[in-house]
């Protein structure tokens, strides 16, 4: 069974009660000196912002509004981050949460060449540059508490059920009759197809486009693209080489005509 | 053979190039201890920098020279290429030493850099960049050896590097063909992130071709300079003859990236007036036609001058490329912002003096350049416009 969650960002009063129950639950430190007058702040996500609640002042004239968006990473079904990593530090888990250094095996094996930084559709992994020895972070799902039966985190700390925990093709099926009950709403569920589809999913009453999303992107996953490249390697790789090889026979000379050693010679400088 | 020992003259421009290297030596090893925040404007929008984008993608790039040379020199067996054959192998070898180098700097958990060896992520293009490169690097050192123990007489081990030739050469065309390719393949993955004129499944192609293509005009510049650098007279007859491969390679890849913009709907997007538009009809216009034409016209390819401003166009025009592919063609989707750190600028600037010093050590020691049949009839009159090499 995947898991998933469902956004409705309608329901959402930008209180970040789960921006906070994120940073409590994983012990992520705060940096003081980003305490400005700005409302979103972090403005962005960061090594130490798993998740961060933005604010769009959306919509048309009299009917303008302001929404919140909670972001973190998505969960993609077919994670471009997993495929990216050559270490294999990422695993997309059969609960649904994509999470990096999955087994105690491999937990040090990320050489932190951050690929999978350029490879995120959604800019969602994020460095540890002040470290040393940085590690790549990014949200878990709370993977830890969804293996005790737990809810993430985030959802049991959002007062106003805008989070909602759950299977993923069950959350699809509300997720469509509340849009298709609700003319509110748009007729969208983001993260049904984005990208092969993700695990958290979004619905919405304002256009997508106004809340920072990336819209009309492609419906393929990440993987796919890649791998329709990378398919051709063993095929070029014996294919090449044997052509190589047979032309190299074909047009050698009947007779050595050059004793290499006798062509070239070191350079005097002091000529 | 040579009756004369190891010996590397010393020059202001050396000591230059020496103290620029020690400067980097340094800022490496503490980039190395304090992390590359400390060191690097590096941030979360840009992963990628100028030790990625500009020291490993155009190292690589420029080394291209390695297997085009080889292709034609080794399998195709085209004789009158083999003055150039080991300068171009030199100069391969030490770009990948160089990419290696900013490669093990750029990678934040650095002592984990054996890693991909050992736990295989297959699905990843840079596992095939990773291991060809380093195995290519592994068989240059090999194929090097061969020249190394003319020199230094070990004749038990050239007998065994002789016996290995064949599968080597082999191998050090394949291998470049299938990493310069998956440098190319890397960008893929930013689908709907890289400029829609960059981004293209043909990216591993039109690296892999532009490499390639790139190789000649680069040997035409090395020797260029090195001929300069010696007093010794450039091999103008075979820069020559090497710019109809170039003219002829770009063709097709000017004719293939229209047609690829074309297939995709794009093709307007070159014209749009936005700064990619222009960084793009920039890359096209200067970079790729102008030298096909410089090429083209007999009276331009035949003097000296007129091969060499082409191949430096050629050259500037592939590394061009590589930077509009990692940073111009990237800017707009990732916003934040990133300029290198002097500290950037150093190290990479360290690096390249080291290629410089060891393709002059190696090139003053080993048998590398073809032995000088005729006197430099006046290079006494030339004398005072030499390189201070
Ligand atoms: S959103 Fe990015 S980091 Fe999260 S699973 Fe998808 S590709 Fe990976
Ligand atoms: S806790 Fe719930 S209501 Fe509060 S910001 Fe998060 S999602 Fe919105």
């Amino acid at each position: 069974m995947s898991n998933g969650v469902l956004v409705d960002i309608s329901k959402c009063i930008g209180c970040r009660s789960c921006q906070t129950a994120c940073r409590t639950w994983n012990d992520l430190p705060v940096k003081t000196s980003q305490n400005t007058n700005q409302w979103d702040v972090p403005v962005e996500l960061d090594a130490d912002t798993w998740t961060r609640v933005s604010c769009y002042l959306a919509g048309e004239g009299n009917e303008r509004r302001w929404r919140f968006v909670k972001r973190q990473c998505m969960h993609c079904n077919e994670p471009a981050c997993e495929s990216a990593c050559f270490t294999h530090s990422f695993l997309k888990t059969e609960e649904g949460p994509v999470i990096y250094k999955p087994t105690e095996l491999n937990k040090d094996y990320c050489v932190g060449c951050r690929y999978c930084m350029i490879a995120c559709p959604f800019n969602v992994p994020k460095f540890q540059y002040e470290k040393t020895f940085p590690y790549v972070q990014k949200c878990r799902f709370c993977y830890d508490r969804l293996l005790e039966n737990e809810r993430p985190a985030c959802i049991t700390a959002c007062p106003t059920g805008a989070l909602k925990y759950g299977d993923r093709q069950t959350l699809l099926a509300e997720a469509r009759q509340r849009i298709n009950s609700n003319s509110n709403y748009v007729k969208h569920i983001y993260g049904e197809k984005e990208y092969g589809g993700t695990s958290w999913m979004y619905i919405s009453d304002v256009p997508f486009e106004q809340l920072g999303f990336k819209t009309s992107v492609s419906e393929k996953s990440i993987p796919s693209y890649t791998w329709q490249a990378l398919k051709w390697t063993p095929y070029i790789f014996a294919g090449w080489g044997a052509m190589l090889t047979a032309m190299r026979f074909f047009t050698k000379p009947k007779e050595e005509g050059h004793n290499e050693a006798e062509m070239y010679a070191p350079v005097d400088p002091k000529e | 053979m040579y009756g004369r020992n190891w010996s590397f003259r010393i020059t202001w421009f050396r000591i230059l190039l020496i103290i620029s290297v020690l400067i980097a030596a340094a800022a490496s090893l503490y980039r190395f201890i304090y992390g590359l925040g400390a060191v690097t404007n590096l941030n979360d929008q840009w992963p990628w920098g100028l030790w990625i984008g500009f020291d490993l993608l155009c190292g690589i790039a420029l080394a291209g020279g390695g297997f085009s040379t080889a292709l034609v020199v080794h399998v195709l067996h085209r004789d009158k290429y083999l003055p150039i054959a080991r300068a171009a192998l030199l100069t391969s070898l030490l770009g990948y030493i160089i990419s290696l180098a900013s490669l093990l700097l750029d990678i934040g958990r650095w002592f984990n850099f054996w890693r991909p060896f050992f736990y295989w992520g297959f699905h990843s293009v840079l596992f095939e960049v990773f291991w060809c490169i380093s195995i290519y690097t592994t068989i240059q050192v090999l194929e090097f050896g061969d020249i190394f123990f003319e020199k230094v007489k070990c004749p038990s081990l050239k007998k065994i590097l002789g016996y290995m030739i064949t599968p080597l050469l082999i191998l050090g065309i394949v291998l470049p063909t299938l990493h310069q390719s998956s440098l190319g393949s890397l960008f893929i993955v930013a689908v709907d992130k890289l400029y829609p004129l960059w981004w293209s499944m043909l990216l591993p192609f039109f690296f892999v071709w532009s490499a390639f293509f790139l190789g000649p005009a680069m040997v035409t510049i090395e020797g260029t300079i090195a001929s300069r650098a010696y007093g010794r007279d450039p091999e103008l007859p075979v820069f020559q003859s090497m710019t109809r491969i170039t003219t002829w390679m770009m063709i097709i890849y000017f004719i293939i990236k229209m047609i690829d913009l074309n297939y995709r709907g794009v093709f307007g997007m070159a014209f749009n007036g936005s700064h990619e538009s222009n960084m793009f009809l920039i890359e096209m216009i200067v970079f790729v036609l102008l030298p096909i034409f410089m090429y083209a016209i007999p009276s331009i390819r035949n003097k000296l001058w007129g091969v060499v401003t082409a191949s430096v166009l050629v050259v500037v025009g592939v590394v061009f490329n590589r930077m509009n592919v990692v940073f111009t063609g990237m800017a707009r989707s990732v916003g934040g912002s990133y300029f290198p750190s002097a500290w950037e600028f150093l190290i990479t600037l360290g690096m390249w003096s080291f290629l410089a010093l060891a393709y002059l050590f190696i090139v003053e020691n080993f048998a590398i350049l073809p032995k000088e049949g005729h006197a430099h009839s006046n290079s006494t009159a030339t004398y005072g416009t030499h390189f201070p090499a």
